[in-house]
């Protein structure tokens, strides 16, 4: 046999094929229905707020950790990722200038100043709207109707606002979203009208059943930790169920629930990101378990029509908690060692 | 400079031929010197001396004797193969090691998928021998000892004994075999079966090889070509080999062939995401993710008191599953011999 230099080492010489580039690559991937389906609801404007939002992080990963490492990191795709999710949770009329600072601190506060991706305490995202949510209250909730005539062809007046010259006027507000309507109004809404996304919300808020089909395919290919949606989903269910059955009328229906607002978005994709959701599996549980309760505590007695990112962010804060109190059993050690947590 | 070599405590044997040990009238300190002289090491891959795993400890006693019909690694398949054509071999071991032992309980653990192999040695089972028969999920690795006598009896060998602590030995079943094969005609191990195989290979199979055959000869002999990677061994554990003109050892059990395209060189490292598969992933339920982290920080000595690094094995299913690329098992490697390093220097 001809002599060849043989490449030394060490075991294991066989991997995974499943590296995070290519995970972080199908969350993206999985969510062009979502997205489709905003352009397709509110025109063009949705897909420049896409565009702004996941431009904005994407520069702002590059810049920020040099010319190397920005390189480098942008190829994992996770800034991609959290500029669609960001922009998936804005109105469709949201300023453009406003969503591009968006990005810039959902990157640069939710991620950067944590050390960068796996540091990160919160959802990226999640930061990045609820900074926006603080400084600009009136643009977050100034929905617009959907499927409104010309869509493709005109951009949402409101979108293309200057920088810090015009005030969102209180009156452009239209189309109210279901759960506000429900809240304050006593309004209900079709289901068939929530799961397919014939209501007002969030580019990605509304339709819930393209959401549900893209957890599923990361479920299925193993991408995404289905304890976490089932959970969450799971306990807000069966609270409202037991809430709805006591008194019909001052509840909302268990599938308003389940089907309006941030929620399948919330519990598939942004609840579920790994870097901020904790390790274990009994961790995972009591963490949708909590973000569940949260949601539905919030969104029938607290002052805001919507919880979903307020719970989520809770979460985040619990699963390092989380991580280091679940006392747990290592193989092979006595009951007086076993103590010793392992985060 | 000088080298020096210590030799390994227990390299006690020395192939004495020509002691049968008549199974009917031998003692059990007749076995083992049997044992001794045959030169029978465990053929799974570690290559510990038999005589001295069979050497009950003062205040212990046998209670289990766990044939181990696992295979160690992906891609091995010598204990089938020695399971399907040696049952005679095997269950004259096994009076063998029962005789030693007196074991209150002897099973066989087979893996699920290798149900021809159990059935052919139901079927060639003597009745006289009480011997339990275990199906065991197939789950790497499922072959590593303690997991064995996991599997079989609900008892956890605690961190940092051997399983002779819950009272079961773990004997290997090519090993038992070669026990039924050599001490009756009191002859010393001279071959062994090695699974030859991977893409590089173009007449893979299991091969009766003696030992002491050089590599490159066996290679040639195969059919190898336009290879990059070769590793004594499973994919998971086996060592790669920088040159071609080594022996083959009793613990060769496998001897895998990579094509250059196969090799995992060049993956980009990203940073943990806390994704907690090397969690689920690892047989003992260790946190290799903190581990790694404690690892790059260097920080030895609390992975050592505080995360159970001693008790890692080495299986390498954390870095198989790491999306990151992690090289989780490369770190605890070099991270267990400077904490054991520097536990010898605080005793001395
Ligand atoms: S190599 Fe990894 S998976 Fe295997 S025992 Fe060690 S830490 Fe656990
Ligand atoms: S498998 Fe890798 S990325 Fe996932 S938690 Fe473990 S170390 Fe981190």
């Amino acid at each position: 046999m001809k002599d060849q230099t043989l490449q030394i080492r060490t075991s294991p010489h066989l991997k995974r094929p499943m590296a995070t580039n290519t995970i972080m690559l199908h969350v993206v991937l999985s969510l062009i229905p979502v997205m489709a389906f905003a352009v397709y609801s509110f025109g063009i404007t949705a897909l420049l707020l896409i565009t702004t939002t996941t431009a904005a992080c994407v520069a702002t990963e590059y810049l920020l950790n040099g010319k190397e490492r920005g390189k480098q990191n942008i190829k994992d795709w996770s800034a991609v990722l959290t500029g669609v999710l960001l922009a998936l949770t804005l109105p469709p009329g949201f300023p453009l200038w406003m969503a591009f600072v968006g990005g810039m601190i959902a990157i640069a506060l939710g991620k950067f100043v944590f050390g960068g991706l796996g540091q990160n305490l919160f959802n990226p995202a999640l930061v990045g709207r609820a900074m926006l949510q603080a400084a600009f209250p009136v643009a977050i909730t100034t929905w617009t109707e959907t499927l409104v005539n010309g869509r493709f062809s005109h951009i949402i007046p409101s979108s293309l606002t200057i920088p810090f010259l015009e005030p969102i006027k209180a009156d452009a507000v239209s189309g109210a979203t279901p759960l506000s309507a429900f809240k304050f109004d006593k309004v209900s809404t079709e289901i068939q009208d929530l799961a397919f996304g014939f209501t007002s919300g969030s580019l990605g808020e509304t339709c819930a059943f393209l959401i549900v089909i893209g957890g599923v395919y990361l479920g299925v290919r193993k991408m995404l930790n289905w304890r976490i949606p089932v959970g969450i989903l799971g306990t807000v269910a069966t609270l409202t169920t037991i809430l709805y059955l006591s008194d019909p009328v001052t509840y909302p229906s268990p599938w308003m629930m389940l089907f309006s607002g941030g929620l399948m978005l919330g519990a598939v994709y942004m609840a579920t990101d790994m870097v901020s959701s904790p390790l274990s599996t009994i961790g995972i549980w009591i963490y949708s378990f909590v973000i569940g309760l949260l949601v539905v505590l919030i969104r029938i007695w607290g002052g805001l029509p919507e919880g979903v990112m307020y719970a989520i962010l809770f979460g985040n804060a619990l699963a390092p908690i989380l991580d280091k109190s679940i006392p747990h059993r290592i193989y092979g050690m006595s009951s007086k060692n076993q103590n010793k947590n392992r985060a | 400079m000088g080298i020096y070599i210590e030799s390994f405590p227990s390299s006690s044997q020395e192939v004495i031929e020509g002691r049968a040990i008549d199974l009917a009238n031998a003692t059990a300190a007749e076995i083992l010197s049997g044992i001794q002289n045959a030169g029978i090491v465990g053929l799974g891959g570690a290559a510990f001396p038999t005589h001295v795993k069979l050497s009950i400890p003062e205040g212990k006693t046998c209670k289990y004797l766990i044939i181990n019909g696992v295979e160690c690694e992906p891609y091995l398949t010598t204990d089938h193969r020695v399971m399907l054509e040696q049952q005679e071999d095997i269950f004259m071991g096994l009076r063998y090691l029962i005789k030693a032992l007196s074991p209150q309980k002897v099973y066989i653990g087979i893996e699920a998928n290798k149900r021809d192999a159990f059935e052919k040695l139901e079927q060639y089972k003597p009745l006289d021998l009480a011997v339990e028969m275990v199906l065991l999920p197939v789950k790497y690795p499922q072959g590593a000892e303690k997991m064995l006598v996991t599997a079989i009896t609900g008892l956890e060998v605690p961190s940092g004994k051997l399983p002779i602590e819950v009272g079961a030995v773990v004997i290997n079943v090519a090993t038992t075999a070669e026990i039924g094969r050599l001490l009756p005609h009191g002859r010393g191990i001279q071959e062994r079966v090695i699974t030859i195989t991977g893409p590089g290979i173009a007449k893979k199979g299991n091969y009766l090889i003696t030992i002491g055959t050089p590599l490159r000869f066996i290679l040639d002999q195969v059919g190898a070509e336009d290879i990059k990677e070769v590793f004594m061994g499973g994919p998971m554990m086996g060592v790669s080999v920088s040159n071609l003109d080594i022996p083959i050892t009793k613990g060769t059990s496998g001897i895998v062939a990579f094509k250059p395209q196969q090799t995992l060189e060049n993956q980009a490292e990203y940073a943990c995401i806390r994704c907690g598969a090397c969690l689920d992933a690892c047989p003992l339920s260790l946190n290799p993710s903190q581990l790694g982290i404690l690892a790059k920080n260097e920080s030895y000595d609390l992975m050592a008191s505080e995360h159970h690094l001693l008790d890692c094995f080495e299986c390498g299913s954390c870095s198989y599953v790491c999306p990151s690329n992690i090289p989780l098992v490369q770190y605890f490697r070099v991270s267990k011999s400077i904490v054991r390093k520097r536990q010898a220097k605080a005793k001395s």
